[in-house]
């Protein structure tokens, strides 16, 4: 049963807190924000309501700690929990705890979570809702393994089950290979993940990133609120992500939006979620990747071309409102372009560069929004992920957003520590990404083109 | 019969939960009234320590005799939402106790008993002699008991961790004068 929902812990950092606090001040909701003691002194720290010190800088002993987490909700009186991104947010364990300590959980449910979680699991899950995935499967012997390859074709990846984000994935050029490959990669997969299953997959020479967001309420019914395409990925990491897609074929849009709601309107999904696909190029096919089951790091692109607070509307669905849009509410216009400025040298092979922001110019105008918990004097821990802001651009079209965001990125000043700041402006200024449409290989040539 | 405070926090619960903003209940001489104050109402403080003092809902429980008391010390003039409100723990980052008193902080994050049980005797109190293994109290944390130890030799001089109250990591639960 939904309970209205007064005051949200947030078990969270950086600046997703901020950006979850905002929402929260914004609909008169209270915030008891988690912190590590590194964190005692951040901004969300000092814009929440109360802030409560839940563990030791180590994630393992803080932010990770579901326990704790649900410690600290029930004894300050929170009726419900934010996972933000990242840490618990796609924790089953924590979802649980939630349900049986009777605090909402603003996110899935448990068992959503597990269904989207188990990599082989959410692909049978695709198949079952008519969503294509990339030929390939799990395979269990040698014998299986060549039989299915051959199928497959070279080229072909040998990904782990329990891996994710690029982790625990490689490449067979030559089916010849295959065998100690398979050995290989299944021994990283157990000592990695604790789990040495792996499956094989279809190598897609250029492919693109593509995402659907959606919003489910539970007993249902799915919307989507449009795609967003994340190809400029460095070692599987994204950096800059962008709504609309461009170039994308209208018809294949479409495809790609329904086949996303097919799949989340078959768990019945609750909250906010995204489909992630990869779209080959050359076949105009896109193919069912994963799906993530929090909101993600690069929601405000969705945000500006929508107008929709995806915060709000996950607060929403947790609490008695419910999911009140429907999908003819969802109309976007213009085009926006996100970029994650990471506390990372690019001269030294992106090595990330913790310490003390001594001053920071953060750019405003028509169509900027920044997105940071980072203001002169603020720290940057050692301990966690190295992404300090986002710079979002709106603009009527994509030209004008790309536009306005490279003179942002002209007016951002960080003083202190090095940031990737002029390689995102390098890559904004290339003449590849300004046609739009890059493939996922993008970054990794220009770099070869030119190091950083 | 008399209402408890406990009473009263569920009664504000069921307001809470209903669409009326005002409540007044009169029994065996005793009126209580409560006011749902509406979202927004907290103010931030602008000294930027990040506690806010969040007011009690405004809540007055009238004697027979007419008399009307306030239930809580601790009364603004803001009004707040019918809601237990949030109370700012101390400062984390105290200064250095005076008189050269060593502080024996939380480990973790939990609810702070003073005592193996309910009804026994507390394991230290002021005056207590510790040595630095010695158990000065238990941090449980869904269930799972933790002992606080008190890592260092002396006398208590202090107790400040409040018995069944959740403690912040690092938050001080008592003084200890060392040897």
């Amino acid at each position: 049963m939904a309970k209205p929902i007064r005051r949200i812990l947030i078990a969270n950092r950086g600046e997703i807190a901020v950006r979850i606090i905002r929402t929260c001040e914004a609909l008169g909701i209270e915030t008891v924000l988690c912190v590590s003691e590194a964190d005692r002194h951040s901004l969300g720290a000092q814009m929440a309501t109360r802030a409560v010190c839940i563990g030791p800088s180590s994630p393992a002993k803080s932010y990770l700690s579901v326990e704790t987490v649900v410690q600290a909700a029930l004894g300050t009186g929170c009726d419900a929990i934010h996972p933000g991104y990242g840490f618990l947010s796609e924790r089953a364990e924590l979802a649980r705890l939630c349900e049986q300590e009777g605090v909402t959980f603003i996110g899935p449910t448990a068992a959503q979570i597990e269904a989207v979680g188990d990599k082989l699991r959410a692909r049978s899950e695709a198949i079952a809702a008519d969503v294509p995935v990339v030929p390939g499967g799990p395979v269990g012997s040698p014998a299986e393994a060549r039989a299915l390859a051959e199928q497959i074709g070279a080229p072909l990846l040998v990904k782990a089950v329990g891996g994710g984000g690029g982790r625990g994935m490689k490449l067979v050029e030559d089916l010849t290979d295959l065998d100690s490959v398979m050995d290989m990669a299944s021994a990283e997969a157990g000592a990695a993940f604790g789990d040495p299953r792996v499956y094989l997959e279809r190598y897609v020479a250029k492919g693109r990133h593509i995402e659907v967001q959606l919003l489910g309420d539970g007993e249902g019914r799915v919307i989507h609120l449009g795609e967003r395409d994340c190809s400029v990925q460095r070692r599987y990491q994204k950096l800059v992500e962008e709504t609309p897609a461009p170039h994308l074929p209208a018809a294949t849009r479409e495809r790609l939006l329904a086949a996303a709601v097919r799949f989340a309107e078959r768990l019945s999904y609750r909250g906010a979620g995204t489909v992630e696909f990869l779209y080959d190029v050359e076949r105009d096919e896109f193919y069912f990747l994963e799906m993530n089951a929090r909101i993600q790091v690069e929601h405000p692109v969705t945000e500006e071309v929508t107008e929709i607070d995806l915060i709000a509307e996950q607060i929403a669905i947790a609490s008695v409102q419910g999911l009140a849009l429907t999908q003819a509410d969802i109309a976007p216009t213009g085009a926006a372009i996100e970029c994650r400025i990471n506390a990372e040298d690019p001269a030294s092979s992106f090595m990330p560069s913790p310490g003390t922001v001594t001053d920071v110019n953060w750019p405003s105008g028509e169509g900027i929004r920044v997105d940071t918990h980072i203001v002169p004097g603020a720290k940057v821990p050692p301990f966690y992920d190295s992404m300090i802001a986002k710079i979002i651009a709106y603009g009527p079209d994509r030209a004008s957003a790309l536009q306005r965001l490279s003179n942002a990125l002209a007016n951002t000043r960080i003083e202190g520590i090095a940031t990737n700041l002029a390689f995102q402006r390098r890559i904004l200024a290339d003449p590849d990404f300004a046609r739009g449409g890059v493939d996922t290989g993008f970054l990794t040539r220009l770099l070869e083109r030119e190091p950083a | 019969m008399t209402l408890t405070r406990k009473d009263i926090e569920e009664i504000m619960g069921l307001l809470e939960a209903s669409r009326f903003d005002r409540l007044a209940l009169e029994m065996d001489g005793v009126k209580l009234e409560l006011e749902r104050g509406g979202a927004g109402l907290r103010e931030r403080p602008s000294t930027g320590s990040g506690r806010a003092d969040v007011a009690h809902p405004p809540l007055t429980l009238s004697s027979s005799k007419g008399r009307a008391e306030p239930v809580e010390a601790r009364r603004t003039t803001q009004t707040a939402p019918a809601q237990p409100t949030l109370i700012p723990s101390p400062p984390s980052t105290s200064p250095a106790p005076a008189d050269g008193l060593v502080e024996v902080k939380s480990p973790l994050l939990g609810v702070f008993y003073r005592a193996p049980k309910p009804g026994e005797p507390p394991f230290v109190e002021v005056g207590s002699r510790v040595e630095p293994d010695t158990v000065i109290g238990i941090i449980e944390v869904m269930k799972l008991m933790n002992s606080a130890r008190a890592g260092v030799a002396g006398e208590v001089v202090e107790i400040l961790g409040v018995n069944g109250e959740m403690v912040e990591h690092g938050e001080v639960l008592m003084l200890v004068r060392p040897d």
